[in-house]
């Protein structure tokens, strides 16, 4: 018999699958068919920190949003509220009718690109026709000409996702009016920013919008063909993709005489291989064609001599996800979200030290302390708010002070960060400024392509001496060297990669300067983060001796007897930090500082 | 040790297998990167003899082959282990301790940060970004996400994998790729 009074969702993207959701749908779908449901899949609600999630709406389409549902909890919220009928508020974090602590995660954002996700099954075409989908590209096929889509982007201000926030309407305009029968649209889907995960959940829980603004473009440059490029380490994203691709295929908004229009319009899926710099446009193009990514020089640009030397528009995915709302809803509804010069929402992953990290969808200005406290609910650990990582290894570490900045494109470069595709890594006091900032060098240094040499050489220059800082070996000096490095690499440096990858030393070295010197005057870590400017101790009065420590070290380090309270080998000592975890006594501490040599 | 990483392609010859997938993608352009991937998909890693038959059917240059499969960090050339196990370095699996479990993987499991333990069973490896990062650390087992990873669970991970693995060997025991595909 089938139940009418309750439907279910249960959330099953890769990062719900990750905190347990496969094992909670594998739990809860037997319990439920007991009761005559069939719970629906949805993907990513942005809630990431509380995952796994399971939604109930009851016949009067109120909505009872659970968090945290392992396996152990499904049966409770089946018990009581599916069967009793009564909602299990302890376990509550959204509600039509509840005030919860997690409300204003959702209440303070204004989701236009987030607002199906984790409602719609992503595997069904059906699903996104239910709320429009699919209207925007029957209203331009049977009602604009291709010079009218641009022009409504172009009204509506969209400015590419992708990073550098190039006016998306410039971009089809020239690629439309460059010469060539066949042209392409390639989707922008490699998000390798280590911290973001935007593209992804779009992907991965609303593929057909994507693809909807992908058709759209293809139609107003004049492409027939597009592809997909999207990292190899989204194997969801690919999957739901393909999903979508064949569904759209089948109901005849893809492929040849679309919707009867006379246009054709094919789309393929090219997965990335674990190479960072082919997110660049050029080096992406490469990839494509398949060589070795590297960037090339630019002009011509892609618009003119793009994939197989054909005029090529490239754009990125949460690019292309709002063109299907602009044309649904009109360029002055879009164009209303946002500031001056940065029109529309913005889609960020807030992931760090933060309560609430997810997927955080805000009108353009909104500032970094908004975002912070108000959505994301404060720093987690209960230590200070120190800086926010905005644009990746591309981007730069802002201040807690400069908490007041809105996120828009000028005013972040004004501070010398970028907006970059949308991570926002949030930092507390534990946090070492310059292990941050080496690790970003180590990043970028590892996916310089090696075509130009002050990004193959610079990079790694700048990271020797990052590493000698960290190690206690640094000078003063080398802090001048790092600046003048820095600059070196970003002027003769041909693509974004090498152009951008001293900003997190840059950002680091003009506001967090004492951490520096502490580094190299002192040979101090004040986050007690650099391994060589720290040592492990154990409290003699506070240690029971009960030997968690000894057993849990890795290299044999710890020593000690019943009842006598243990000691650590200095020399031993790899610094791994696995006794702190073990100690349940608070026994055990990082101090600042290399350890003393020890005595024979 | 030539492990491989799917254990029914075995009895087929491999030289058909990877003429079929060099075949299934001759109709795309620039395909070699996607043929190179399912070769490794399907081996687990690409070998010498896989890069000198691609050579051989496509007429594209060993060493342009050579030149891709070592520009892309996907690519393995040498055979992995039993269980593929990958910790996220991405920047919030930085800040929340990832080389602590890094550490931890290499000490339950013998093998170093991209290398193969010597009973050929685990393979550690460091990649960026697995894009759960509000889930941070994150790690990669066998196809399996796992979010908020501890030192304690990676050793746990391993452990278990190790028990699966015995069971397997010894006479009785049950059939083999129990595992999840994400
Ligand atoms: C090193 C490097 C990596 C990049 N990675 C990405 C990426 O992962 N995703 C993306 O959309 N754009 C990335 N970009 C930007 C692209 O080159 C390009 O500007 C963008 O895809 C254009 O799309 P948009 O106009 O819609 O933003 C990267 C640029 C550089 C220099
Ligand atoms: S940084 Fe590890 S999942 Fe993104």
């Amino acid at each position: 018999m089938e139940n009418k009074k309750y439907k279910v969702r249960v959330g099953l993207s890769t990062c719900g699958i990750a905190a347990g959701a496969g094992k909670t749908y594998d739990e809860i779908v037997p319990l439920l068919a007991a009761c005559g449901i069939t719970p629906e899949k949805t993907g990513c609600m942005g809630m990431c920190y509380c995952e796994p999630l399971v939604e109930v709406i009851d016949s009067e389409g109120k909505s009872y949003v659970y968090g945290n549902v392992t396996a152990d909890k499904a049966a409770r919220i089946v018990e009581e509220h599916i069967k009793g009928g009564h909602p299990v508020t302890e376990l509550l974090v959204l509600g039509t009718d509840a005030e919860t602590e997690h409300a204003p995660f959702i209440a303070k954002q204004h989701r236009v690109l987030l607002k199906h996700l984790g409602k719609i099954n992503p595997e069904s075409i059906d699903s996104y026709l239910e709320v429009g989908g699919y209207e925007a590209l029957t209203k331009v096929l049977g009602s604009m000409t291709p010079e009218e889509v641009i022009a409504e982007i172009g009204a509506a201000g969209l400015r590419g996702r992708g990073g550098a926030g190039f006016p998306t309407h410039l971009k089809w305009k020239y690629t439309r009016e460059a010469a060539g029968e066949q042209k392409y649209i390639v989707c922008n889907a490699d998000e390798g920013d280590p911290g973001a995960f935007m593209d992804r959940s779009l992907l991965e829980s609303n593929p057909h919008s994507v693809l909807e603004g992908m058709i759209i473009a293809g139609y107003a440059i004049g492409a027939t063909a597009g592809y997909v490029y999207c990292r190899a380490e989204y194997p969801l994203a690919i999957r739901n993709l393909r999903t979508a691709i064949a569904a759209a295929g089948e109901r005849g908004y893809l492929g040849k005489n679309i919707l009867g229009s006379g246009f054709d319009f094919s789309v393929q899926i090219r997965e990335g291989a674990g190479a960072f710099v082919c997110g660049e446009e050029t080096a992406l193009l490469m990839s494509i064609e398949g060589k070795r990514g590297m960037p090339r020089f630019r002009p011509p640009y892609p618009a003119q001599k793009g994939l197989f030397g054909r005029p090529t528009c490239i754009n990125n995915v949460e690019t292309l996800a709002n063109v299907p709302y602009i044309i649904r809803e009109g360029a002055a509804s879009y164009s209303r979200l946002g500031t001056e010069n940065s029109k529309g929402t913005k889609v960020f992953a807030l992931a760090g030290k933060v309560k609430r990290g997810g997927l955080v969808e805000i009108p353009m200005g909104l500032t970094i302390n908004e975002i912070v406290f108000d959505i994301g609910g404060g720093i987690s650990t209960g230590k200070k708010f120190k800086a926010v990582q905005t644009g990746g290894p591309s981007g730069g570490c802002i201040p807690a002070s400069l908490g007041d900045t809105p996120v828009d494109y000028d005013s972040l470069k004004a501070i010398g960060a970028i907006m970059g595709s949308g991570g926002m890594l949030i930092m507390d006091e534990d946090t070492c400024m310059v292990d941050v900032a080496r690790y970003f060098l180590t990043f970028t240094c590892d996916e310089s392509c090696g075509k130009c040499t002050f990004c193959r050489t610079g990079t790694k220059k700048m990271l020797e001496i990052l590493n000698r800082i960290t190690e206690g070996k640094g000078t003063e000096s080398d802090l001048d060297l790092l600046e003048d490095l820095a600059k070196q690499v970003m002027a003769g440096s041909l693509c974004g990669l090498g152009q951008t990858a001293p900003n997190p030393v840059l950002t680091t070295l003009r506001y967090f300067r004492d951490e520096y010197l502490a580094h190299v005057r002192d040979k101090r870590c004040p986050a007690k983060v650099c391994k060589a400017l720290i040592h492990y101790l154990i409290h003699p009065e506070a240690c029971v001796a009960c030997g968690a420590c000894r057993r849990n070290c890795p290299v044999g380090a710890i020593t000690g007897a019943k009842q006598t309270p243990h000691v650590i080998n200095q020399d031993l000592c790899i610094r791994c930090g696995l006794c702190l975890n073990s100690c349940k006594f608070n026994a055990i501490e990082v101090a600042s500082g290399a350890p003393e040599p020890q005595e024979a | 040790m030539s492990r491989k990483k799917n254990t029914a392609v075995t009895e087929k010859d491999p030289v058909e297998i990877i003429d079929a997938i060099v075949r299934k993608h001759s109709v795309d352009r620039g395909a070699t990167i996607p043929i190179l991937q399912e070769i490794q998909q399907t081996f687990g890693y690409i070998a010498p003899e896989a890069i000198t038959r691609i050579s051989d059917l496509t007429g594209i240059p060993e060493s342009e082959i050579y030149s891709i499969a070592t520009f892309y960090a996907q690519f393995r050339l040498q055979p992995v282990g039993k269980y593929i196990i990958s910790v996220c370095h991405g920047t919030a699996c930085h800040l929340a301790g990832a080389e602590k479990i890094s550490d931890a993987f290499e000490h339950a499991t013998g093998a170093k940060a991209g290398g193969t333990s010597e009973d050929g069973l685990f393979t550690l490896e460091k990649v960026a970004c697995l894009g759960c990062c509000s889930l941070a650390p994150v790690v990669n087992f066998n196809n399996e996400t796992h979010a908020r990873v501890t030192a304690d669970k990676a050793q746990a991970l391993v452990k278990a994998a190790r028990a699966a693995a015995a069971k397997e060997k010894s006479p009785k025991g049950e059939s083999q790729h129990g595992k999840q595909e994400v």
